[in-house]
């Protein structure tokens, strides 16, 4: 099996289809949607079976390929899958047919098609529209002062007469980016990373800029600018980073290259590891992201469209933390463990900061975009605890953060498009009106809050078992996170589920859709599913972990007071 | 006490089909949960049938631990493998063993006799079905607790009934309070399960394992440093304070009483409150070592009683009343459990026939709110007893149990407590023991007016007009529960000590109660408890019956400040609000603000210092591709230049 180049049959199935969605005029809306779900799960069906075909005892990279590309500069195509990136492609292939099927009707182009107050009505701002690009031009027309200044909400307009956004082209942005995140994971070539990195902000700025909330457009544009600028600026640290590894290589290895196996056995000097290293980290960190450097999450957060959040949140943070274990700990050990406090601290506080913040948020979208800073506060945590347990509890949070807040998001997503507005005060007392909605997001909301049974516990107690093992007193404090978690989430859910119903409007709500219920199905399935029996995920992920922490020398403390013999690996 | 190595049998026979206890309930959740509306008609029946079955396989593994040996009747089954992570292995696994049969008889008993309670106490609401969906829900998690063979697997039931009792608390959760007392409820009880988390990450620190075999190994070979194995069992208490409802955690229980009142009677008063209690005397070995920790949980429990008995004087609400009467009745089963092997059997004994007479009293209490058209006024009753025979009969035997009337269950068991107490010797016996006596009398006190303003005196509901109540019997699906409970409360405790049954059987797990020097003789000690309980029941007899109850409470202004004190729970909220709930709010704020002006804005400003790049972003509003393209080339040409840079050196 594993002469089949899995990998590259992932990047390129989206890539292509992207490209044939592109070219689809804009009438042919439902065909464009049709085949882009039937595409994402062929890539779905495909990522599964690469994971039956995968061998997760087996050291190194499978379904390995290589081809030079730039052989000047030692650059190729090189792409392989351990099972950190294999795990993280599956989540992908998974997300994306969910978002695709959640957003059926949100750009619906039909002039009758069933959409809600949020549909295809776009705040007509003079001098609107400079239609050049694929997309219409997100964003640019508004007024250029407009930037860094939240402007008040443009009216909505008739939705009649308001230009409809192209589905299509939402359609061939949703597949280039799952092509791209495909790509990002499975590169073997640091510069191949690199440019997926890059290339990944290209789609996600355009699903802000150009299909965010109707009738926002200053926010919008503000929220996807900034979101590029901070995502630009890590890129080019690590660009800068991407180079000094080259160098490094052509003086010890004769030629310089980008191969990231024959990095890995480069013996870098820790004065320059530590500046490589902070190339790499502060990209990773604005990308997760990790405190101070989230601000431009909730803009982002709230200004995507709904199933850009789910992706952005769920799949493109998760490229930080993934480059934080496969790239900064095992190419720069000696940094890594230099800087281990001052990340482990950036974690804790990202923790209960991000956690307070979502306490006192008004808007939903801000609220789950700040609950994931505190998420991405025990993944960090669990990276650079340097435990296996708390290594590979990261991943499976990695995994489990996408479901858990996806599915958050896209409950929040199918309330703003029932009542059209983000805002907490405007909903009440919804589980008598939407049972099904309600239990959805309560079902969501207890895996964020990682109860037992959900799949969130495990990564969440692994992460903190690991940690303690480390240094207790970092895991005591995390710990006393967890009752933080519990009153964002509880407390949203009194807030919009619970009580009388305040608002006339909410009276009336529908509760979920068949389609609706079979994008949320699914997640629920797996929430509960590996939050019961997590091993197999565990297996594939555990031997990578482990083997990433013993190539750089670290190895879990033993217990003080051993009682019997721990096989190593009893299963 | 000798200790030899833990040894659990392999499940075989009836046993391996323990997991079933946990299955049928949980399969009946789902099937109501999944099955939506078209399960309305008969959800309930699918719901206590889930209940009762999971009852008659506790009996049949009860009657097959009793055909086996002493040292065989501890079986272990291995489930499965849940968390694997090198040397860090979390099964699935089950302990039937003596502590957890009793326990599972207690749930699937008394929690199959509230369904069917249920069936009639909830038949006009439209949700029934989710009801029993929840009950059965909060029954496969409490039994996952009581039957977990390691500590995660305990970590996961408690929190799961966190769950169920969250979703029971705020199930009519149209109303404000209820959600709000929902919540209050779960975040205390996080609080305490932050002290049972770090406590299982503690054990697998220091022991590597956390399956009770490992653990208590190592406790009970005294391996492990005394102040680590304190430290485990003070961070096991904080989370059975949370659980328990016991001082300094114990003011989301009164309010949790906001859930219908089957729920109290099941969730709130015989299970769930208890687990702390099965909690401590399941890690008996831990708290053997620790004579500090054991100082702690006696004093906890001593603080609560007197806490729950004060406050309890003071509401006239019947379920707050009730409340904390759980409160200060838990806090007896902790004083007993904080005694150590004296005392683990006692507080287990206490915590079963609670389980009944509590249970008992909150279904008689449902049968009367019921009956005044959901009224909880006890000012508002009086003289109920001629309308509801049966509900003031078995009422009257959990009454009569808990204040300890001679014979009845309460009488042997809580006196067992206070007689412990005193026999712990020294002043701190003294102390505690006094504090058992006093706590006896108030319960006798506050337990009598609540009876008598119920049952007895003058009718203070109204009889005629619009608002004319007819208070009627209950149903026979909600008496027949109260029935077996009454019977129960009158005769469990009795059997229990009967040939010291009780402790005999749980010995292999609690340890044998050492026979100390009796303080007072035990005689004596009844005698003196009979007086306190006498005269608590005539002091409220003098004020509640032999002179008419006002019908309105009289203002604040007018009592003393201990009742002021008592009416505001002794000022715990207020307590919690000043230390907790202002600041955090405070905080808040304060971070949303500095996020929003300061990192943010620092942020921002310090990006616009390094590379113009505010500049930039101003372009790239005005045309995104070109600048787009720019920077990229940009990044290009550094890139370039570098590799230059390096074939030139």
């Amino acid at each position: 099996m594993n002469s089949v180049p899995w990998l590259t049959i992932l990047l390129l199935v989206p890539a292509v289809a992207a490209v044939v969605v592109a070219a689809l005029p804009r009438r042919l809306a439902t065909q464009a949607k049709q085949l882009t779900l039937a595409v994402t799960l062929v890539v779905l069906v495909l990522a599964v079976l690469a994971t039956f075909a995968y061998h997760p005892n087996r050291a190194g990279f499978q379904f390995a390929q290589r081809y030079d590309w730039i052989p000047t500069f030692g650059i190729s195509y090189a792409v392989g899958a351990d099972g950190i990136s294999l795990v993280l492609i599956l989540l992908t292939a998974l997300l994306v047919p969910v978002v695709v099927l959640s957003s059926w009707d949100e750009f619906d182009s039909e002039p009758d098609g069933p959409s809600g107050p949020s549909g295809p009505s776009d705040g007509v701002v003079p001098g609107d529209g400079g239609g050049s690009g694929p997309g219409g031009d997100p964003g640019t027309g508004g007024g250029g002062t407009a930037v860094l200044v939240a402007a008040p909400p443009a009216p909505v307009v008739d939705a009649a007469a308001a230009p409809r956004r192209s589905v299509p082209v939402f359609c061939a942005l949703l597949l280039v980016l799952e092509a791209g995140l495909v790509g990002v994971f499975a590169a073997t070539d640091v510069f191949l990373f690199y440019v997926f990195f890059e290339a990944i902000l290209i789609p996600m700025y355009f699903l802000i800029g150009s299909f965010g909330p109707a009738g926002q457009q200053a926010q919008r544009s503000y929220a996807a600018v900034k979101f590029l600028i901070y995502s630009l600026l890590g890129g080019l640290l690590m660009l800068a980073a991407v180079i000094g590894l080259y160098v490094v290589s052509a003086e010890q290895l004769g030629s310089g290259t980008f191969d990231f196996a024959l990095l890995r056995q480069l013996d870098i000097t820790p004065g320059v590891q530590k500046l490589l290293f902070l190339g790499f980290f502060v990209a990773f960190a604005i990308k997760a992201p990790l405190f101070p450097f989230h601000t431009w999450l909730p803009d982002a957060g709230a200004q995507a469209p709904v199933g850009g959040a789910v992706l952005l949140v769920g799949l493109l943070d998760k490229v930080g933390t993934f480059g934080l274990i496969r790239y900064c700990i095992p190419l720069f050990p000696d940094a890594s463990d230099y800087f281990a406090p001052l990340v482990l601290a950036l974690a804790i506080i990202g923790i209960f900061y991000g956690a307070l913040l979502a306490i006192g948020q008004r808007d939903m979208k801000r609220l789950v975009s700040y609950t994931s800073l505190a998420h991405f506060g025990f993944i960090a945590l669990g990276l650079f605890a340097f435990t296996s347990q708390a290594g590979t509890g990261a991943v499976l949070y990695m995994v489990n953060h996408g479901l858990s807040t996806g599915l958050l998001f896209l409950v929040v997503g199918f309330l703003i498009a029932r009542r059209g507005t983000a805002d907490i005060g405007a909903y009440g007392g919804l589980a008598k009106v939407t049972p099904v909605l309600a239990g959805t997001m309560l079902v969501a909301g207890l895996s964020s809050l990682a109860l037992p049974g959900t799949n969130s516990f495990v990564s969440e107690f692994l992460v903190l078992v690991g940690t303690f093992t480390y240094n207790k007193a970092l895991a005591i404090v995390a710990t006393a996170g967890i009752v933080l978690a519990a009153i964002y989430v509880l407390s949203l859910y009194q807030r919009t589920m619970t009580g009388p119903i305040t608002h006339e409007a909410n009276r009336t709500l529908p509760d979920l859709s068949w389609r609706e219920k079979a994008v949320v199905a699914p997640m629920i399935a797996l929430i509960i599913g590996l939050g019961v029996y997590p091993k197999p995920l565990i297996d594939i992920v555990r031997p990578t972990v482990t083997a990433t922490y013993t190539d750089v020398g670290k190895s879990d403390p033993a217990p003080t007071h051993p009682v019997t013999v721990q096989p190593g690996g009893r299963s | 006490m000798t200790h030899t190595p833990v040894h659990y049998a392999a499940a075989s026979g009836a046993f391996s089909l323990s997991w079933l206890l946990i299955a049928l309930p949980l399969a009946g959740a789902a099937v109501l949960l999944l099955g939506g509306r078209r399960t309305d008609r008969f959800g309930h029946l699918i719901g206590t049938a889930a209940a009762a079955l999971s009852f008659v396989v506790g009996v049949v593994l009860f009657a097959a631990m009793l055909g086996r040996s002493g040292e065989d009747r501890a079986v272990s089954q291995h489930l499965f493998s849940w968390i694997p992570v090198n040397g860090f292995q979390v099964d699935v696994g089950l302990l039937v063993d003596q502590l957890s049969i009793v326990f599972v008889l207690l749930i699937t008993g008394v929690g199959t006799l509230i369904h069917i309670y249920s069936i009639g106490y909830m038949a006009h609401d439209p949700a029934r079905r989710k009801f029993f969906a929840y009950m059965n829900l909060f029954l496969a998690s409490m039994l996952l607790l009581v039957l977990g063979n390691n500590f995660l697997s305990l970590y996961a039931g408690w929190e799961l009934v966190g769950l169920s009792s969250y979703l029971l608390i705020k199930f009519w959760e149209y109303k404000p309070a209820a959600a709000t007392a929902a919540n209050k409820a779960f975040y205390m009880n996080r609080v305490g399960d932050v002290g049972l988390a770090i406590a299982i990450m503690l054990m697998f620190a220091t022991v590597g394992s956390t399956s009770y075999a490992d653990v208590f190994g190592a406790a009970a070979a005294n391996v492990i440093g005394y102040g680590t194995i304190s430290a485990i069992a003070l961070l096991l208490l904080l989370g059975a304070c949370g659980k328990s409802g016991q001082f300094p955690l114990q003011a989301w229980l009164p309010d949790a009483m906001e859930g219908p009142t089957p729920i109290s009677a099941l969730i709130h008063a015989a299970t769930m409150v208890t687990a702390g209690v099965y909690l401590i005397v399941r890690s008996a070995p831990i708290f053997n070592e620790s004579q500090a920790a054991r100082t702690v949980v006696v004093v906890i429990g001593a603080i609560t009683i007197l806490l729950g008995c004060v406050i309890g004087c003071a509401y006239d609400d019947i379920k707050k009343v009730l409340a904390y009467s759980t409160v200060s009745q838990i806090g007896y089963m902790f004083l007993a459990v904080g005694l150590g092997p004296a005392g683990y059997a006692i507080g287990i004994m206490h915590l079963l026939a609670h389980g009944f007479f509590k249970a008992g009293l909150f279904l008689g209490a449902g049968s009367v709110i019921h009956a005044m058209d959901d009224d909880q006024d006890l000012r508002h009753y009086g003289g109920l007893w001629r309308y509801m025979p049966i509900t003031w009969a078995t009422f009257g035997l959990g009454f009569l149990a808990i204040i300890g009337f001679p014979g009845l269950s309460g009488f042997f068991t809580k006196d067992r407590i206070i007689e412990t107490a005193f026999d712990k010797g020294g002043t701190s016996g003294y102390l505690l023991g006094a504090v058992a006596l006093l706590g006896a009398g108030i319960t006798a006190f506050y337990m009598s007016r609540l009876f008598l303003m119920t049952f007895h005196g003058r009718p203070r509901w109204s009889g005629e007009g619009e608002d004319a109540r007819h208070p009627h019997e209950s149903p026979p699906t909600m008496t027949g529960p109260m029935i077996i409970l009454a019977i129960g409360s009158t005769f469990a405790g009795g059997l229990f000590v009967l040939g010291h049954s009780m402790q005999n059987w749980l010995e292999p797990v609690a340890g044998e109660g050492v026979e100390g020097v009796h303080t007072f003789s035990p005689i004596v000690l009844t005698a003196l408890t009979l007086v306190v309980v006498a005269g608590g029941c005539a002091a409220a007899w003098l004020r509640y019956q032999a002179r008419p109850v006002e019908a309105t409470a009289r203002p604040d202004a007018e009592v003393t400040l201990v009742t002021v004190a008592a009416r505001h729970d002794l000022f715990a909220n207020t307590l919690n609000e000043t230390i907790a709930m202002r600041p955090g709010q405070f905080l808040t704020r304060f971070l949303v603000w500095l996020d929003l002006v300061g990192v943010d804005g620092l942020v921002r400003g310090s990006a616009a210092g390094i590379g113009g790049l505010s500049g930039r972003m101003r372009r790239l509003q005005t045309g995104f591709v070109r600048s787009y393209a720019l920077s990229m080339l940009g990044g290009a040409v550094l890139m370039v230049g570098a590799l230059l840079l390096v074939w030139g050196g």
